[in-house]
């Protein structure tokens, strides 16, 4: 799949300040006042901005409107609602401990509980989909939890709970690649299901039905630059938990270097989620003998 | 709303015989002029006459070769558009309601005043069979030329798709799958129809005939009935030649 920057972005940014959300709903740190309004900023600005990046992915912006009509049977839908009904409620919340130095308990719950749900909605955009095995896994939703979950608690400084969970995902990520490296094999899709041809003897593409690229292949049958997986893979995995996860557990509490593990979770985080998509195989690129 | 039907009056589709289709793409052209100047947004090209033209098209024909072993290899045109699957997973992922089918016929169709260009349904559709036009910035697809079909401004003989209209070897169909004594269901039921990828679970409704097997020429007496006169292609060599060859093949 073409891993455009403005899924990069939307998946990455709005998953850490959803997970930045989760935290703060949850009273963690328990914080009012300006203190309130600064982590409350940055979990809006990721979120917003993932979101607003998002848009930019469309053809035709000016119906986006519509997407929040088909909650009952379309995840993107659900997506959009999640998000808004989260955003909402999170700033109730908000308004209370930035303006009023008052907790309401009961809706920080509430917040917290649907900034996660709006990650799995996320999630599950991409896990839905048959036609990409890599996607169709059922671990694929706990691991964008995990990111949000691990993202969120580095940003709202729970040290201990970050440097677990960052661990955990980093476990987590290098499992759902060995995982997703099987899965298009295991779904059992292949030139010969594709053109049903198979009983005929091997099947290959003779002559492709176009000689320019078109929007399918652009968009679905993205296979520059996975000549370098694996070197990401391995700059992903140390720079995404194991850096800040050393930083917050062996060294002594210092804001330069809380803010270089940030940066370090940010490379892992992007290095990683280019891969999901680059290295995501959709099979329609059977029907032009490409993965 | 982008529920799918849970039953459609009709099953509208195409039977696509493998084994008629020349691989002459006069279906492609002719479905991008009925479908550019008729129903939606045109199908624009970009760069059309530049080094890389890129265009948006409802189908395509793409060519495979079949080979088995000690069998010659086989060519097989191979039509591809909308299989207007009755599990449409591009139905169900659209988040604006754009994409829908339709219950009295079974057609996926889009309404593009909806459509917000996401491209998600082209995802999840696997067959390739949805494009992104380029300069509209919507979700294009087969309407099995619901402006034709039905259309009564037209003689009845072109009240088909305009694939079916136009193919010089027969080789599409078009009719109604719910019913089983349709021209596409006996077709289908005689000639082994088979769906795509259906471990996808799309349910699709066309069908495609697989290619008829080859009269068998290679073995031993057998004799190709259209090209008997056809000697084989290089008689063992003799005398002094068959000498060399010999001694050659030795060293």
């Amino acid at each position: 799949m073409h891993p455009a920057p403005s899924v990069i972005i939307f998946t990455a940014l709005s998953g850490l300040g959803f997970g930045m959300m989760f935290f703060l709903g949850f009273g963690l740190p328990m914080v009012t006042g300006w203190g309130a309004f600064w982590y409350y900023l940055t979990a809006y600005a990721l979120a917003v901005g993932g979101l607003l990046a998002s848009t930019l992915h469309l053809g035709n912006p000016k119906n986006a409107i519509h997407a929040f009509s088909q909650w009952r049977t379309s995840w993107l839908s659900r997506e959009g609602v999640a998000a808004v009904i989260t955003l909402l409620v999170t700033a109730i919340h908000a308004i209370g401990l930035i303006f009023l130095a008052e907790r309401f308990q009961i809706v920080g719950w509430i917040s917290g509980a649907l900034a996660l749900a709006t990650v799995f909605t996320t999630s599950k955009i991409y896990n839905q989909l048959k036609t990409v095995p890599r996607w169709n896994m059922p671990l694929t939703p706990i691991l964008f939890l995990t990111y949000a979950l691990a993202g969120g608690a580095l940003l709202t400084g729970q040290i201990t709970t970050a440097a677990v969970l960052l661990l955990v995902l980093t476990g987590l990520q290098v499992a759902v690649w060995q995982m997703g490296d099987k899965a298009f094999g295991a779904a059992g899709h292949n030139i010969a299901t594709a053109t049903g041809l198979g009983n005929l003897g091997k099947v290959r593409l003779l002559e492709g039905p176009h000689s320019s690229p078109n929007y399918l292949l652009t968009e679905m049958v993205y296979v520059v630059g996975r000549k370098h997986a694996m070197k990401l893979r391995a700059i992903a995995s140390v720079t995404l938990g194991l850096v800040p996860a050393a930083i917050l557990l062996v060294l002594p509490f210092n804001p330069a270097l809380a803010a270089f593990a940030v940066l370090s979770h940010f490379i892992g985080l992007f290095a990683a989620r280019w891969l999901f998509f680059a290295e995501a195989e959709h099979v329609v690129g059977l029907y032009y003998d490409k993965r | 709303m982008t529920a799918l039907p849970a039953k459609t009056a009709k099953k509208l589709g195409l039977a696509i015989d493998l084994d008629t289709c020349v691989g002459c793409h006069a279906c492609v052209i002719n479905c991008k002029e009925w479908n550019t100047s008729n129903y939606g947004v045109p199908l624009s090209d970009v760069n059309a006459y530049g080094a890389a033209p890129v265009g948006t098209f409802l189908n395509r024909v793409h060519t495979f070769e079949a080979k088995s072993e000690g069998c010659n290899a086989q060519t097989v045109h191979f039509p591809k558009s909308c299989l207007h699957c009755e599990d449409a997973p591009c139905v169900t992922v659209c988040p604006t309601g754009a994409s829908y089918k339709r219950s009295e016929d079974g057609i996926v169709l889009v309404n593009e005043d909806k459509c917000m260009g996401c491209g998600l349904c082209a995802w999840a559709c696997p067959y390739g069979a949805r494009e992104l036009d380029q300069l509209a910035g919507v979700m294009k697809k087969c309407t099995l030329c619901i402006d034709r079909i039905y259309n009564e401004n037209i003689p009845e003989i072109d009240r088909v798709p305009a694939c079916v209209r136009t193919c010089p070897a027969g080789a599409r169909h078009f009719g109604d799958f719910a019913d089983p004594d349709s021209n596409v269901s006996k077709l289908s039921a005689e000639r082994g129809g088979i769906a795509l990828m259906e471990a996808q679970g799309t349910r699709p409704v066309n069908r495609y005939l697989p290619p008829r097997p080859k009269t068998d020429i290679t073995g031993e007496g057998k004799i190709a009935v259209s090209a008997p006169a056809l000697a084989p292609g290089i008689p063992e060599p003799g005398g002094f030649l068959g000498w060399l060859d010999k001694a050659l093949e030795k060293l």
